[in-house]
């Protein structure tokens, strides 16, 4: 943020003319604090007027455990595959010029624009025997509806935009001088993107590695069409809802407890990485 | 805190061009994949909805039920993603424009809905307003419904879509700095002036942008949704909530039926976001 | 622009608000799960004689899952004002935890508030490859079976009882065998959905499982209708003889000023034209000449009673499916 010394100097006061500070901010803490925090807060209260044992007990037990790793490994499966196409994806669409670029490039944000209800609804549709993809690929033994498979490719479609998204821009900005001095220098095309290019695309890669993977973590809706609800397709927050569905609020708030303190960690984590990202950038 | 999904689509050719073997294999792979897992799964959506022709298809969308799932959806868009925006707006303003201690933790809070499953959201709501929840006996001493009913959607609904447009205004409005309103204020235009002549019209495209997302979170949300709804068809169902209800009545046409609407939904989304983002270059 | 949006968004706020504010004449009735095409005739039925006969125009509402989840549902402040459960203790529920209706409520209607009884049998893909008859088939290795889950679905607890009777019956009372029996159907089930109509769709659907356990309407409804080529119904020789009951929610229906025509709605169901339809949904009348007219449509088997089996629902909850019952036990690793 910079003040133009010369504008600074002609108002005079040293303190932010621009009015409306305690306003603004007041409204959005308040806001905040009514929309979010209040709500957690009942989570925290009600977790501490319940038995610690119970919650650690239904929290660790073997249900949660099993649901808790297939998140994570579904998630993480979803990210890698979307760092992989979404890079591929974010380098087409920058660096080349082809017919129908703009169309393909306003696609990405499909995920982001679909409800992930219908998304789980038209994805587990096409992947089930009868459908477009599955006819072809239940026969070769590729079961994509109803399967850890189809958990997978619904995580992966609703992150895909945030791998392609964050590449974006950063590809743009690479400094073609660095590029066209490795040339010079004799580096083939592999070599200037493995040592030049990909290093400094890594931190966004990352970066959107992350936010997918949260986002995977998250989701649900589109779960729920194509995971068949088979035990050892249970994710954390399908569990959560089967345990409301039997009202055992202490079993559903001890998941939902380490859900979001997972999240919160990973948060944190994506925000000192996007602050690693963005120094870079600046050069 | 970066935008949630900033497109410049604008082309960058690299100085040493590819091979032509390598661009275009790279293209048609990217193509492909683009093909398979994003245009048909949408294709399919219509493609299911009128598998059985027109009748079945207009049977199920003019469904009293249908009708009333629409309109919930409206609402709870129409009530959450203006208030969202005002808390953009407001929360950009006070972030960008001004520095304070504790900005870095405030941007933090105001991710925060990001990093909670939309089912634990609808949990903490439940939590509170539930009939054994830390306000419940209050709401019912006084005969009022949250739970179960459309006022516990519309907050889990404000809950999840809670930094949408903050996120787009954030950064748009730091990266335009000071010097204009300030040159305003030299000017002699007042707090409110300066707001909405100069500061709003420079940020617009973001708001917009912010906006659109929002809406499209706002009516396709399903896990918040569902865990805060009585599952009253007629009533406390959304247009993604009959979508699911219908899927259990084993009618094969009726909930692609109804997701075509919110496919078409999801296709203006996408359409606004390229116009808007073509309007942004021009005025660059 | 902002402010055109803002009025746009009242305005729409405001045209949603009759939802909002709850429609003027309407009944809320909270059901279990495969009872949602049934009453969807029923409402058309009974919205037509109640016009006929006050003249009013009313809407009935309806809301379905698993019949205990339902059940705390409205313990918990969804409104209803007539429930119509799978099983009696259920509804005993609502007074017990809630005060929502008088203990006595199941002698208000005829036949202990039950206008049509059913039953559970099995549903196989057509053909019946895996050559399921009876109850212990579903017990044998290799074969996977589709029910749901005890914890929420009425129709489930039914299942569970129905399995369990029929061994105790085998074995002559023994009790450690037919619990043994019931542990081994369990692990040949790979998924409990919440609800009877969440585990049709799992069978039908997704085509998960070699046999469904279901309700006999819901068995029936399938084979015939939708699922027709697809699926056979097959009866077991003995089945529970499974009774849901209905009831008016006294305190809600107070609230909403709906008792009169709540009950009119219940006494409706015992009606000559809504036993009919109930019959043509395959459940089974309670109205004598009804039932003789369709006994056709409902293949005969021997069936037992709860109560002579298990005693009563509280005995048959506390001992089976409360925390740390019998289910429990032998569920151990499904919670």
């Amino acid at each position: 943020m910079t003040k133009s010394p010369a504008a600074a100097a002609e108002i005079a006061p040293p303190s932010n003319p621009l009015p409306g500070f305690n306003l603004t901010l007041g409204f959005s803490v308040v806001y905040l604090t009514l929309v979010v925090l209040v709500p957690i807060a009942a989570l925290a209260l009600k977790a501490l007027g319940l038995s610690w044992n119970d919650l650690w007990i239904l929290g660790t037990n073997q249900r949660a455990l099993a649901a808790y790793q297939f998140s994570l490994t579904a998630s993480l499966a979803a990210a890698f595959i979307n760092a992989l196409f979404g890079s591929l994806l974010a380098w087409v669409l920058v660096r080349y010029e082809f017919p129908g670029r703009r169309f393909f490039d306003g696609l990405i944000d499909f995920p982001f624009a679909l409800p992930t209800a219908v998304a789980g609804l038209t994805l587990a549709n096409l992947f089930s025997a009868h459908g477009w993809l599955g006819r072809f690929l239940v026969p070769l033994g590729i079961t994509g509806a109803y399967s850890r498979l189809g958990v997978v490719i619904a995580l992966t479609f609703v992150g895909l935009p945030f791998s392609v998204r964050t590449l974006q821009p950063v590809i743009e900005t690479l400094d073609v001088a660095v590029e066209e001095a490795a040339a010079c220098l004799g580096a083939g095309r592999a070599r200037t993107f493995a040592r030049v290019v990909g290093p400094t695309l890594l931190p966004a890669a990352l970066t959107g590695f992350g936010l997918s993977f949260a986002r995977a973590l998250g989701e649900y809706g589109s779960v729920v069409f194509i995971s068949g609800n088979l035990p050892g397709t249970e994710i954390a927050p399908t569990l959560i809802v089967i345990r409301l569905d039997q009202y055992d609020y202490t079993g559903a708030i001890a998941v939902a407890l380490v859900l979001m303190i997972f999240s919160f960690a990973l948060l944190l984590t994506l925000n000192t990485l996007q602050g690693w990202a963005a120094r870079i950038e600046e050069p | 805190m970066k935008p949630l999904s900033r497109t410049t689509s604008r082309s960058a050719p690299a100085p040493l061009p590819s091979p032509p073997a390598v661009k275009w294999s790279l293209i048609a792979l990217a193509a492909i994949f683009l093909a398979i897992f994003l245009l048909l799964p949408l294709i399919n959506v219509f493609a299911q909805a009128f598998a059985r022709g027109w009748s079945p298809f207009w049977r199920a969308l003019s469904d009293p039920d249908t009708g009333s799932a629409v309109r919930l959806t409206l609402m709870v868009a129409a009530i959450s993603v203006p208030l969202n925006a005002v808390f953009g707006l407001t929360a950009a303003w006070a972030i960008a424009k001004f520095d304070f201690r504790g900005k870095a933790l405030l941007l933090t809070l105001i991710d925060l809905p990001f990093a909670i499953s939309p089912v634990v959201a609808g949990l903490l709501f439940v939590l509170l307003f539930g009939a054994n929840g830390w306000m419940g006996p209050w709401l019912e001493a006084h005969h009022l419904k949250v739970i179960f009913a459309p006022p516990g959607m519309v907050l889990a609904t404000l809950f999840v879509t809670f930094p949408y447009v903050a996120r787009e205004l954030i950064p748009v409005m730091h990266s335009q700095g000071r010097e204009q309103e300030e040159a305003a204020l030299t000017l002699g235009a007042g707090g409110w002036q300066t707001f909405w002549r100069v500061t709003l019209p420079s940020v617009k495209w973001g708001l917009f942008y912010g906006i659109i997302l929002c809406n499209a979170r706002a009516m396709g949300e399903f896990g918040a949704v569902w865990v805060v709804s009585g599952h009253i068809a007629g009533e406390t169902d959304t247009l993604p909530l009959r979508v699911d209800k219908l899927y259990n009545e084993f009618d094969p046409v009726a909930p692609f039926a109804v997701a075509t609407l919110l496919g078409l939904l999801a296709v203006a989304t996408m359409l606004l976001k390229a116009f808007l983002d073509w309007k942004g270059r021009r005025e660059l | 622009m902002l402010r055109r949006l803002f009025t746009l968004g009242i305005a729409l706020a405001g045209t949603a608000l009759p939802v909002w504010a709850g429609k003027a004449v309407s009944l809320l009735n909270v059901s279990y799960d495969p009872t949602r095409e049934f009453y969807q005739d029923i409402n058309t039925a009974f919205v037509k004689y109640w016009k006929t006969r006050t003249g009013d125009d009313v809407t009935i509402r309806q809301s379905h899952g698993g019949s205990g989840k339902q059940a705390r549902a409205v313990i918990d402040g969804l409104e209803a004002d007539v429930v119509t459960l799978a099983l009696a203790l259920d509804i005993d529920a609502l007074h017990d935890r809630a005060h929502l209706l008088p203990e006595n409520w199941q002698q208000r209607f005829s036949n202990n508030s039950c206008p049509y009884t059913s039953t559970i049998v099995f549903l196989v893909r057509h053909g019946n490859s895996k050559a399921i008859k009876d109850w212990d088939d579903l017990a044998r290795p290799g074969v996977s079976v589709v029910m749901p889950n005890p914890k929420t679905s009425g129709g489930a607890r039914w299942i569970y009882l129905a399995a369990y009777g029929d061994a105790l019956k085998k074995h002559h009372g023994d009790d450690a065998a037919a619990r043994q029996f019931v542990e081994q159907l369990l692990r040949n089930v790979p998924v409990m959905d919440e609800g009877a109509r969440g585990s049709a769709t799992t069978f039908v659907q997704h085509d998960i499982g070699d046999v469904l356990v279901a309700w006999e309407n819901e068995a029936l409804m399938i084979a015939d209708g939708f699922g027709r080529g697809r699926f056979d119904f097959v009866y077991p020789p003995r089945s529970i003889l499974a009774e849901p009951p209905v009831a008016v929610v006294d305190k809600y229906a107070d609230q909403h000023g709906t008792r009169a025509l709540a009950t009119a709605y219940l006494e409706f169901l015992y009606s000559p034209e809504a036993q009919e339809i109930a019959a043509k949904h395959y459940f089974r009348p309670s109205l004598e000449d009804v039932a003789r007219r369709h006994a056709a449509s409902f293949p005969s088997l021997e069936l037992f009673t709860l109560k002579e089996m298990f005693g009563s629902w509280k005995q048959a909850q506390k001992t089976h499916f409360d925390e740390g019952g019998v289910f429990d036990q032998i569920a151990r690793g499904r919670r």
